[in-house]
């Protein structure tokens, strides 16, 4: 049974002012309804005016996505009621969309290149927002700070074979409008999500309401196994509109008078047309995620997983770029395993972290100054300053203060003696061929010692020591 | 031939209210109008709307917004600073 | 010198809803001149209600481009006149405020949907107002009431605060006794504003003249046929002959589109209508919509509550030809015959300048006399075309017909609005001298 995913993603455009009109689109942490005027508003007489950067933006996906821009586009008015549109129309683009025709390029789930074919790119308002009354209040809050944001929706072929497969193109996708600068990805509800699902031979459904992009998967997985499990039982799949409950992680019908809308679109008579084809020719894409982790493997010799997740944000590729110099494959695990293994765990930004610092860790781990364990342990305590806004101490400080340098072998004589000693079982084992034994001692020691002794040159110690105790 | 259910479906679409009473003469009329309206059907071709000059466009730069209260002042009912609006099901 | 000008009109024609008792003034061009202002036009602080009970108490916290040049050029905004609801009609009956009478014959309509700026400007109580026109709504009432009432190319004054029914059709424009006084007012509305995306940047500086030697003035048979009293037509043809003695010289054109402007403009307009009053909702401004009820049921009951019977009439029209079934059939050809007309109008320019006809099929009828919604739409045969066309056409008076006004329509090519003033401003010196 073959599952059939189309996607529908509205992007936030990372605007200073909203599609329309000069407010200003930064109202996150702002009071509702501060970042409003006449024409956000829909106040009676208020005429929108087209943001050039929104369009600037738009041709710039279109680009980036090998998209091909139309010679005329222009602006329609889709009209439907909802206490959110303040017109009771959204303005958006209907049979003459800013660009057709694109390509991402993804991998299948066999890891194989596989292309994901773009129908559409157009740009549109964004609705305001509601507010449920909590305590099943009997009426609505509007918030219209949100009204009049750009958004870009950009619409799929139905070319996605599985859950995973729309999870690996939406990261490529978002990855390329970071890359662009046309997208704040840190923005909440900044990426939202309609999908169109079936099992092939079945009806398609519709999932509107995806607001987390790491919904999605789950979204389409739910959907999935909820559509195979109705054909199994021999039930028919319905052609409907289901929305996602995100904390439950289940899709629930929305029956009713939504299926049967009638957006009576026609073309808004406020806004002249786009002829805008030609300015593609002049934009300046910059280094898009699939060259750039092309020559990650090249310049500096990545492997191809390494330099997968290096490009993934370029935020993090360009630190990886500012620290590779010190030693490309040595940073290169530290930056895509280590620091941001540890940067998920906190939480935590890339660009919190001082590339100096990390260039100075990292040249603490070529020379040899300290072991890898030590290393991560500086890390961790340089990142735990600087997740609570701590001055940062340099590594080699950390190194200092904690006494983590590493230490010549002889030191730890007396405590590979002591360990020897207080483990009579293991030694026996050690001797009688069992390697295993060999590990535990000297993992006993590296506690002993807080990690500040290379565990190769440690092996030596101990196995000597019991050969030298045993005479 | 448009009939009272053509009415209230196009009714709902609009979201207006139309009493019982209304219906036969609304009814009456549109197929007058529509009637009228049928000679258009004739014209050749689609038109395109009255084209405006293309590529009007503002530089992205923030302007003043109103203020909170000039919002809410029209509203009918406001909430701390939202308005407030019937519920959706 | 600013100041305040106090303002209480003996109005008995009903030609304001809201008046300004104490009205403020500044220096310029207009400086201490009372202006009237149709309530669809933005005024902060000033209540703009549209004729609509809908809109009752909305006082919108911003001004109109046009009202703001007025303040800017002196002018005292006395008040907010009356107008058929949200503009759609053409008696100023459908007025939630109760209907306006024609200072020429109270027992008259005085035309819409300007119908109060239009009386306000005939009986004195303003020397000039502003109306608006989507398919004559300031011809109309000017010629009813026997005043000079312009409407400028599209895109020649912005639009910016104008609480259109009908966007691609509906302009703002001036009202006064006389020509100049029309010319006056234009040239302080006429200033490019770009917060009007259709405008263009053509700004009205101009005096009239009277010297129309060797102007070619088109007569179009279509604006002297069927539908059209020939007691009009020929006071029309007299006013016309009187261009002639001036030096004009007549030549026949044809408008074959014509036969299809009305169902166009209706059409069109009420496509528009349907869209642009959709989001009087009770939720942001007007009376407040039950938000106990679901949305759409509250909706239903407001907008069933508060809408008169022409509004809700032509917005569900509106829904209807815009509708799954209906859009290809109705709108799309509706466009293409609005195209259609402009093209007419070209090729009837590219031999004359200023096309002439009369303005209205009828003088000014009693309320009564006509009620029926589509002989209603028919009175505006002759206005209509020069709306779809987006050309500059004046109504000037002509004459009289059963001692009531009759208007002489002058139409010019799109952007010639100083033509069409002088063309109207020479029949008028004439006609007075």
């Amino acid at each position: 049974m073959k599952t059939i995913i189309g996607l529908e993603i509205h992007v936030q455009l990372a605007t200073a002012t909203k599609l329309f009109c000069g407010c200003s689109t930064d109202y996150q942490d702002d009071e509702p309804n501060t970042h409003c005027c006449p024409v956000c508003l829909g106040l009676p007489g208020a005429l929108p005016r087209l943001n050039r950067k929104a369009v600037e933006y738009g041709l710039r996906v279109a680009k980036a996505l090998d998209m091909r821009v139309l010679e005329e586009s222009t602006f329609a008015r889709k009209n439907y009621f909802y206490p959110d549109l303040a017109k009771a129309y959204q303005v958006t683009q209907d049979d003459k969309p800013l660009a057709v025709e694109g390509i991402v390029e993804i991998e299948d789930d066999e890891g194989h290149e596989k292309i994901i074919r773009i129908t559409r790119a157009h740009l549109e308002e964004d609705p305001g927002r509601l507010v449920h009354v909590a305590g099943g209040s009997k009426y609505s809050l509007v918030d219209y700070n949100r009204s009049g944001i750009p958004l870009l929706e950009i619409v799929t072929e139905p070319d996605m074979r599985s859950p995973q497969e729309a999870r690996r193109f939406l990261n490529k996708l978002r990855t390329i409008l970071e890359y662009l600068e046309v997208f704040d990805g840190d923005r909440e509800g900044g990426l939202r999500v309609d999908a169109n699902i079936s099992i092939e031979g079945s009806a398609r459904v519709e999932v509107k309401n995806i607001s987390s992009y790491k919904g999605v998967e789950k979204a389409l997985t739910f959907e999935v196994t909820r559509q195979r499990n109705m054909i199994r039982r021999g039930q028919t799949v319905a052609r409907e509109t289901r929305h996602f409950m995100e904390g439950r992680g289940i899709t629930t019908s929305s029956r009713g008078k939504e299926e049967a809308h009638d957006y009576r679109y026609f073309p808004d008579p406020d806004l002249g047309p786009l002829h805008v084809a030609d300015r593609v020719a002049d934009i300046d894409l910059p280094e898009l995620p699939t060259a750039r982790k092309d020559r990650f493997m090249e310049q500096y010799g990545a492997s191809a997983n390494h330099a997968r997740t290096l490009t993934g944000d370029p935020r993090l590729a360009d630190f990886y770029e500012e620290v590779a110099h010190v030693d490309p494959a040595l940073a290169a695990t530290w930056v895509a395993d280590t620091l941001l293994g540890e940067l998920n765990y906190r939480d935590m930004n890339i660009t919190a972290v001082p590339p100096g610092h990390i260039i100075e860790l990292l040249e603490l781990l070529k020379i040899g100054t300290i072991t890898d364990r030590a290393g991560v342990q500086v890390l961790r305590t340089l990142l735990d300053a600087c997740v609570e806004g701590r001055p940062c101490e340099t590594p080699a400080a950390i190194v200092e203060r904690e006494g983590l340098g590493k230490t010549a072998g002889d030191e730890f004589t007396p405590i590979v003696r002591a360990v020897v000693a207080a483990n009579p079982q293991a030694v026996e084992d050690y001797r009688s061929g069992k390697e295993g034994a060999l590990n535990f001692l000297v993992g006993q020691v590296m506690k002993e010692t807080r990690g500040r002794a290379d565990p190769r040159e440690l092996r030596k110690i101990v196995s000597e020591s019991i050969r030298v105790d045993g005479v | 031939m448009i009939t009272e259910s053509d009415i209230e479906h196009i009714a709902e679409l609009a979201d207006i209210g139309i009493s019982r009473d209304e219906m036969p003469e609304f009814a009456h009329q549109f197929n007058a109008i529509l009637e009228y309206f049928s000679i258009i059907e004739s014209v050749e071709g689609i038109g395109a709307p009255a084209a405006g000059a293309a590529n009007v466009f503002r530089e992205d730069e923030p302007r003043p917004c109103l203020p909170q209260e000039a919002v809410l002042a029209n509203a009918g009912s406001t909430e701390g600073g939202f308005i407030k609006a019937p519920r959706v099901m | 010198m600013a100041g305040t000008l106090n303002f209480s009109p003996d109005d008995r024609y009903n030609a304001f809803i809201t008046t300004c008792g104490e009205a403020p003034f500044g220096d310029g061009a207009l400086a201490g001149i009372a202006v009237a202002v149709k309530d669809n036009i933005s005024t902060a602080g000033i209540q703009t209600t549209c004729a609509s009970r809908i809109l009752a108490g909305y006082i919108p916290p911003y001004d109109a481009h046009v009202v703001e040049l007025l303040r800017g050029a002196g002018a005292a905004i006395v008040g907010k006149t009356n107008m058929d609801e949200f503009g759609m009609g053409s008696t100023t009956g459908t007025s939630a405020f109760g209907p306006t009478k024609n200072p020429v014959d109270l027992d008259r309509v005085p035309g819409g949907s300007s119908g109060g700026s239009a009386a306000a400007v005939a009986a004195g109580l303003v020397p000039m107002a502003l109306g608006t026109d989507a398919g004559g709504a300031i011809r109309c009432p000017a010629a009813f009431c026997g005043i000079v009432g312009f409407k400028p190319t599209s895109g020649r004054v912005s639009r910016y605060g104008l609480i259109a029914h009908t966007s691609s059709l509906e302009e703002i424009g001036p009202m006064a006794q006389t020509v100049e006084d029309v010319s006056r007012l234009l040239s302080v509305i006429a200033r490019y504003d770009p917060r009007d995306s259709m405008m263009t940047d053509r700004p009205y500086d101009h005096r009239p003249s009277a010297e129309i030697k060797g102007l070619r003035v088109g007569i179009p048979a279509e604006y002297f046929g069927e539908g059209v009293d020939e007691r009009i037509g020929e006071q029309v043809r007299s006013a016309i002959g009187v261009l002639e003695d001036l030096g004009a010289e007549l030549v026949p054109v044809s408008i074959p589109g014509m036969r299809y402007a009305l169902p166009a403009y209706s059409i069109i307009c009420m496509s528009e209508a349907s869209s642009n009053l959709a989001r009087y909702d009770g939720v942001r401004y007007g009376p407040a919509v039950d938000t106990k009820k679901s949305w759409h049921e509250a909706y239903q009951d407001l907008r069933g509550e508060y809408l008169g019977v022409e509004a809700r009439r032509r917005v569900l029209l509106g829904t209807l030809t815009l509708s799954a079934g209906y859009a290809g059939r109705y709108h799309a050809k509706a466009l293409a015959a609005r195209q259609n007309i402009t093209r007419d109008f070209e090729r009837a320019f590219s031999d004359v300048d200023i096309i002439a006809g009369p303005t209205m099929p009828t003088v000014a009828f009693r309320p009564d006399e006509v009620t029926d919604p589509l002989t209603l739409y028919r009175l505006d045969a002759l206005t209509v075309p020069a709306s779809l066309a987006g050309i500059p056409a004046i109504s000037v008076p002509c004459g009289r017909v059963e001692n009531l006004p009759v208007g002489l329509q002058l139409m010019g090519r799109r952007f010639e609005d100083e033509r069409v003033i002088d063309v109207a401003f020479a029949y008028e010196q004439e006609g007075r001298a």
